[in-house]
Parts: structure tokens; sequence; C-alpha cells
């Protein structure tokens, strides 16, 4: 049986021709997708898990393992008639916003070819951005969906935590992860984002809250909307000249809609940052134990057992994945971990206190969801710190637990996208998209394509 | 040799009695082939998560408060990271700073004195996995079925002064958890397992001495022998001025000693941290309450009762209630023929020591309540004799025959006609002058030589009381 659907067969045609170009796709089957039923074609990013696909978060210390079973998402898209391209690359384990630190390489912008598409969901975005499908799965920890949505001039949504189930993704900080959609346009996210929604029993974390009908919201009206825009995010120094010009010029547009814009503070703001760099490799550090070459993927060989994990995580683990391991190991050792883990909780707290308190005067909050459009490859790798700091915008909603949305809102002088993005209230991912819908419908930067 | 005092702790593992494990749905099954029983989820596989078994955590809280522990009212569970092959995630699901119950106690009768054995905290954690090292062979294989079932750990203060007090301890959580049906508490399965930290101190000392954790004990009478040897050892090294290791040893039960298996100088760090895939819950007061009463008659109550009602003494009571069928059994044995104190001797002598012996348990041989009721009766009307009921009692026992029909169709009754006695009696005095003498010359207890003649020419059927009558009767003229 050959799937015939038209648009399959476009999409197949474009990862032949451009897939070398930008390095999108790490598995992909050309007999895969042809032998699935279903019209919709989706690509999904490395770390979540496909049935004897493999699954490997680009990762050597995951080489050759296919897991034996579908993550809830997965399920739910095979039921709903999506078309299952390939898995697509990202930054090891989701540690990175350059996708650099993949051990397939890395994932090239469309826009240029010689810059970094974001990350951690950089090959999902850049697939979309290429229109090698017309929408993907990604995963966003602390902005792996919005800062790659944003400079590969795509929309994504990171859901509220809880909404999406998280059974079959490979976790890199399990209370800040969540699975949302990629999508070339916020119709494509409000379909998708409805699809893989929902309650599941196998995952404690996930939220048993109705899901309404996305697309619903997909109206043009926000009219008396009330959208806050925190001064925290619009800092004298430290925005690209074009960013914030492009942020200026979509407050314009919203107030063009009627929208009311009124100004907020986030005080904690300043916290996230390093708060978020103590409680994800925490997590992570103990989640990325289980790798040791015992039951799948990388074993290097030894006499003493001991030996055999330490030859494999260091053979297995690239730079980044080795520093967030140290750092985390660190920050719950005994003796530190009040100092850094209790401490950097308590923090997190205040900043989720910052958002209930600031969403009392406002429906949504505005905000660049990256300080600068795409960097060039290499340019940050040396320096962690500048790295880390590319998800400045986006790592106080996983923090926070709440949803946002990255979507094109204009372009550099050397023509590389820009995104907004906009924070809500949880579960309220409606009113994100009704806004975001609002703003794509009376601008045009969602039709201009890279040209490749 | 200077005054000493142990001091003794225990940590029990009880593998609680779920259908499923405790963060999945795979079964607890023992025995099944290697890895037969495993998921996604136990298996430790990249992406799947644990979801909380809430019939484990039920049972967890059943025994909390049946070892009147308090109950955290806020339920969250730590993740305890370490590296062992047996552990697939390489941490282990726990509770850390909130287990579930803490500050309960356990009762021990040691010589008769009661004493109350602290219960410091009750936690739900999952159990590991099973190496399996091929013998002639440089690898080991690893068995997944066990990881993740359900373990209940109990600590205990440091409230033990002996191996005795231990064992005590053992058998009293033991009857507890059996009482509540919430563990197998098979040692040899491995569903109880328990751990020992043990030190010594001059006596008086305040601060406790270096302790030793042994391991690898199992059965009850393993961990008061390895707590014995380990008691003698630690003495002797502080009489020699040695310095004790803090260390893991351990036991030996072929050779009777303990062995270091690593040092605990340096502090393992463990690393604990609230687990971010299962989210913290409120357990309600009412829901505790409502548990509460639901909990079954525990051994302390019924051996109050049993001792009130039936009238023996704690002691015997104690014994009794150890094992919840014992119990039972004596009370239904009791109510049909009345004779508690009788019911109760036989029970915790003759037959325990039989089905000790055959390895059977009392809900598992044919003897029933009503049978050890008749025999009794039997007794007490004078029908049969002691010692014919002890040689009957192992066809009682194994056959589930009535003491009545044996009795019966072996013609052991006991002879109570006094013209058939008298028979006997006199050809007893004939044969034996010289006793008939001795007894007649103020040697009382000769006429004990005579009882027995008369008892060996019946068989053992005559009733000896009515031959003791009979005889002085007949030996005043």
């Amino acid at each position: 049986m050959v799937n015939s659907c038209a648009v399959l067969h476009s999409c197949l045609e474009r990862i032949e021709r451009l897939n070398s170009k930008i390095n999108a796709f790490v598995h992909f089957e050309k007999e895969n997708p042809l032998g699935q039923k279903g019209t919709r074609p989706i690509a999904i990013k490395d770390n979540i898990s496909v049935k004897d696909e493999l699954t490997t978060c680009a990762s050597k210390i995951l080489e050759g393992y296919r897991p034996p079973y579908d993550a809830t998402v997965i399920k739910k898209l095979k039921e709903k008639g999506y078309i299952l391209m390939g898995k697509t690359n990202m930054d090891e384990f989701a540690f990175g916003s350059s996708c650099e630190t993949s051990c397939y390489g890395p994932v090239r912008n469309p826009w240029d070819l010689k810059r970094i598409p974001g990350g951690s969901s950089g090959g999902s975005a850049a697939a979309v951005a290429a229109d090698l499908v017309p929408m993907a799965l990604g995963s966003d920890t602390g902005g792996s969906i919005r800062q790659p949505a944003a400079l590969s001039g795509v929309v994504g949504m990171k859901p509220t935590y809880g909404r999406v189930s998280r059974y079959g993704l490979i976790a890199f900080a399990s209370s800040l992860d969540q699975i949302g959609p990629i999508t070339s346009n916020v119709a494509d996210c409000a379909e998708l984002l409805g699809v893989i929604s929902g309650y599941d029993g196998l995952d404690s974390t996930s939220a048993d809250i109705p899901v309404p009908d996305y697309t619903k919201a997909l109206v043009k009206n926000i009219k008396g909307m009330k959208i806050g825009v925190p001064k925290e995010y619009f800092p004298e120094d430290g925005l690209d000249k074009d960013v914030k010009e492009a942020l200026l010029e979509a407050k314009n547009i919203f107030k063009g809609l009627e929208a009311s814009l009124v100004e907020i503070s986030l005080p904690h703001t300043k916290y996230a940052v390093s708060c978020y760099y103590i409680i994800a490799p925490a997590e992570a550090s103990s989640n990325l134990a289980r790798y040791d070459g015992v039951q799948y993927g990388l074993r290097e060989e030894a006499v003493r057992m001991v030996d055999m994990y330490a030859k494999t995580r260091t053979a297995g683990f690239g730079e980044e994945a080795k520093r967030r391991i140290l750092l985390g190991t660190y920050a719950l050792s005994s003796g530190y971990y009040e100092a850094y883990y209790l401490k950097a909780m308590r923090v997190r707290t205040m900043i989720k206190n910052d958002f209930s308190e600031a969403f009392k005067s406002c429906d949504v909050i505005l905000t660049p969801t990256s300080p600068t459009p795409a960097f060039k490859i290499g340019e940050r790798a040396d320096d962690p710190l500048k790295m880390y700091l590319s998800d400045i915008f986006t790592i106080p909603a996983n923090l926070a637990g709440i949803p946002g949305i990255s979507i094109p809102c204009g372009f550099s002088g050397n023509n590389l996208p820009i995104g907004l993005q906009l924070l809500g209230k949880p579960f309220e991912e409606e009113t994100l998209i009704r806004l975001a819908y609002a703003f794509e419908q009376n601008t045009e930067f969602h039709k201009r394509k890279p040209n490749l | 040799m200077k005054a000493y005092e142990t001091v003794i702790g225990l940590e029990v593992h009880a593998q609680l009695a779920t259908e499923s494990k405790v963060f999945c749905g795979c079964s607890t099954k023992f025995a099944q082939a290697p890895n037969a029983s495993t998921c996604p989820v136990c298996l430790g596989l990249p992406g799947a998560l644990p979801v909380l078994n809430k019939k484990a955590f039920s049972l967890a809280v059943k025994t909390a408060l049946a070892l009147d522990c308090k109950i955290e009212t806020l339920i969250k569970f730590d993740r305890k990271n370490y590296y062992y092959p047996d552990l697939p995630k390489n941490y282990q699901i726990s509770q850390y700073d909130r287990p579930l119950g803490r500050d309960g106690f356990s009762e021990v009768f040691i010589k008769g004195e009661k004493k109350r054995i602290g219960i410091k905290r009750v936690h739900l954690e999952e159990d590991a996995g099973k190496l399996v090292h091929s013998p002639g062979k440089d690898t080991s294989l690893v068995d997944f079925n066990r990881t993740g079932c359900p373990l209940l750990e109990i600590v205990s203060e440091p409230d033990m002064r002996e191996p005795l007090e231990a064992y005590e301890y053992l058998v009293a959580i033991k009857a507890i958890l059996r009482y509540l049906g919430v563990s197998d508490c098979n040692m040899e399965e491995g569903s109880l397992r328990c751990d020992a930290n043990i030190s010594v101190r001059q006596k008086g000392e305040k601060r406790l001495g270096v302790k030793a954790e042994v391991k690898n004990m199992n059965s009850f009478k393993a961990v008061k022998e390895a707590l014995v040897y380990e008691s003698k050892r630690h003495r002797e090294a502080l009489e020699n001025g040695d310095r004790i290791l803090q260390e893991t040893r351990l036991w030996n039960a072929d050779k009777g000693i303990t062995i270091s298996m690593r040092s605990k100088e340096e502090a393992e760090d463990y690393r604990y941290f609230p687990e971010p895939d299962l989210v913290p819950f409120t357990v309600e007061k009412e829901k505790i309450e409502e548990i509460k009463k639901c909990l079954p008659e525990l051994p302390k109550a019924k051996k109050d009762r049993i001792a009130r009602d039936y009238k023996l003494n704690e002691y015997d009571a104690g014994l009794l209630v150890r094992e919840v069928e014992i119990a039972d059994f004596f009370e239904a044995a009791s109510k049909s023929c009345g004779k508690p104190k009788q019911v109760a001797n036989w029970l915790l002598g003759d037959i325990s020591a039989f089905l000790n012996a055959a390895g059977i348990p009392i809900g598992k041989a044919a003897l029933k309540p009503e049978h050890l009721a008749q025999l009794v009766s039997l007794i007490e009307s004078g029908r049969i004799s002691g010692k014919i009921a002890k040689e009957i009692l192992p066809n009682v026992i194994n056959k589930g025959i009535s003491p009545a029909e044996i009795v019966k169709n072996e013609n052991l009754s006991q002879i109570q006609d006094g013209k058939k006695l008298s028979v006997v009696i006199e050809k007893v005095i004939a044969e034996n002058e010289k006793s008939v003498k001795d007894y007649k010359g103020g040697k009382e207890e000769a006429i004990r030589f005579l009882v027995g003649q008369a008892m060996k020419a019946t068989g053992g059927k005559a009733n000896p009381q009515k031959v003791n009558e009979l005889l002085k009767e007949k030996l005043k003229g």
C-alpha cells in the first residue's frame, strides 16, 4: 500500500531535495511515510518516542535505540490520520538554543544557511520553515519551541504544563518539559494543539481539564483585550535594534486592532535564568542517569562495571550534556542542596507569583521571543553563558508553567525572521490563539518564505 | 570487662501484597520467567512515567496506622540517586523528608516484661531488580521482574538492647503485617527483608557507638545470630581498644560470621530531591479516620481480649496471637469445648511442635478446631488419658480424623470401670511385694511405681487417677 496523498508527495520531494542542506531530519526513510495511512504529514522531534523507530535525542548514547512503545502524543496523531515523516534534529537531549550540540551535526537556518535555526527544536522549526512539512512537534523546557520558531519565522507554542501528556517524551527536566506544535500558521497550531492535548492516565502531571475546540478561537476580533507589556522584557541594552523595532511595530498593530496595552512588571524576571540553570540541570542529571550502557543504547565494554559506566557515559554524551550533568549533580549534592536547589525552587515560586499578579491587570503578556535574530553557527558555541541568555525571555513561562506562543512579527535588516511572544494564563491557550491569529491575519510576515 | 550496652535498630522492608507494581501495571507475581513481568515504566525506558498504585498506597497507610504512626497529610515522593545495574533508572522512587508515617511504636515482651520499640518512619518505595551472576563467566544478567514492586520500609528507633529484642520485634512486626494482610512476609522469597544497625557503648554513655550495618540475613533466627555475633565482636574490639569502622557487613550463615562488605566512612550522597514526575497530594483526615476504622483487631488488642475473656496469662495469650490463624483456631476450639487453658496448652505445646517440625502452617493442616475441642473434652471427661491423646494426635493432625473416631476404632477408651481395674490392681499388688511393703512402711512415693505398673498392664488405658484411688484403698487394709 502506497499513500498517494499529494501533500505527502510534495513533502517527500522537498525533503529529498533540501534536507541535506539544512539537516533538519536525522531519521528519515522514504518508505516509512509512504506506508502510512492519513493525509497530514508531520515531523517529530527526535526526543519523542515512536514505536520501533530510531529515537535518539540526537545523542550518541542512544545510538540505535528504538522504543517498544508510542508516546501518548504519537498515539493520538496516528489515530487522527497524521503521517509521521521522520525524526527531526535537535540539541543533544534538548540542551541548547542553537542545534549545534546534536551528534548529527548542526541544523542550518533556511533563511541563512550560515546561521543557526534556534533550539533545541531547531530541526522541527527548520523543517516547517523550509516547507519540508507543514507542521511538526517540538518540546519546550526553557524556550525550545518558541525560540527556534521565532528564529526560523514560524509559529510555535508551548502549552500550559500538564496540558499535553509527557508520556514518551524523553525527559530533560520533568517539571518544565512540555510538548507543543510548530506550524507554518496559527490555524494549524490550533488544530494540532487540539489533537495532542488532554488528560493522560499514564502521566501523573497531566491535567484533567477538558480540551476546548481551539479552532473556535481563530477569530480576528480582539477588541478590548488587555495586553500587558512587562518593562523587564524590553531592556534598554541587551535587545537587538531590529527586534526592538519589530516589537514596537507589533504593539502598534495590536493597538490598531483595538486591544489595549498596559504596562506591567514582572520583578523577579532577572533571576529566571539563574534559577532555571539550577532546576533544569538538577532534574536532567537524574533523568540522564539511566543512560549507563546496561539495557539499551551505547555500551563501551570494560572489565569492571564502574568502568563500563564511566567509559560509556564519557563516549556517549557531548560537552553540553556533560556540563549540565555536572551542574545538576553539584546542585543536588549534600551541603549544596539548600543553597542551590531549594533556593531556586523558592525563586521559582516568586516568578510564578509575579505572573499571577500581572494577570490581574491583563489577559496576555507581550514580549520579544528572543533578544536577537538567528546568530551564526559557532558564534556562541564557546560561550555557554551567552548561549544561555538566548532563552532569557522564554524561560520564565516554563518556570511558571504558563502557556506561550511565538509568531512571526518582522524581519531584520538582513532578512532574518523576528518573533513576538504572547504569554497566557494557565490553560488559556485559546486567548493566545485568538490574539496570534488576529495579528497574523492582519500582517504579511507569515507569507514570506526563505529562498532555498 | 567493663559494662557495655548494645544498641540495635532495624530496617524492615516488606513487599506489599498488591496485584500490580507500585508505579505501573505489571504483575508482582513471584518466580516468573526472567523479565517476563516488565514494561517501559519499570524498565525505566526513556520517556516512561510512573503512576502511583492507589492500592499500594492505602496498604502502606493501613500499616503505618497499625504501627501507631502519625500520618503525613501531604504525600510526596523523592528520588534517591545511585548507580547499580539492578536499578534501571539509576534512581529509586522513595520518600525522603516526608515519610507517610512517623513516630509510631510496637510492643514486645522480653522475659515477661513489656517493652515499647519506637518506629521512626514508615515509607513507600519501589523495589530494585535482581542480578543473576553466571557461574564461571565474567558476566551478570539482570532480571527486572521485581523492579517496581511496592516496598514498605519500616525503620525502628535504636531502642533494642539485645539481639533477642530484635527477634521479638521482628515477630511482632510480622504479626501485624500478616493480621493486616498487607504482605506475605515470606523471607525466603524476599517479601520480607531486614537490615540491622548495631553499635555498642559503655553503659551510661549517651552517645551511640560506631555502628555496623548488617545485611544478608534471611530468617529471623539469622538476624538474632548475626546480632549476637556482632555484639560480641564490638565488645571485644572495645575491650581491646581497637577502632571500630563504620561499615556494612554481610552475615554468612554457613560460617556463622559477618564479613565486611564496604566501608561507610564516607557517607553516601543520594542527592535526594522531589520526584517531579509524581504530583504531591493531600490525604484528608477523614480518609485516614476511615482507614483506621476498618483496621482489623491487631495482635495487641487481640492478646488483651484473649487474656481477659479466656482467663489466660499474658504470656500465653501473646504466643497465641503471633499468628492470626492460631488465635482464630484457639478461639474456635475454646468456644466449642469451654476449656481454653487446655486448648492453649495443646496448641502451644504438642500441636505447634508437630506442625513446626512438619513445616505445615496451621491453616493448611487437616486438624480442625472441633478436633482439638473434642480431644480436650475426651481427656477432661476421663475417656482417654493425656498419654493416649498424645499418641493419636499425629493422625488427627495429618488425616483430620476425629479423635472420638480414633478412640472408638482403636479401642483406646480409658478403663474407668472399678471392677476391671480392681482385677488389674490386685495383680499388680501381688507381683510387686517390695513396693507394697515400702508404701506401707511410709514411703508414699512408692505408689507412683505401682500406678505405673497398672498403666503398663492396661496399655496406658487405665484412668491413672482412679488407679491411684483404688490402690490407696486396697493398701489401707
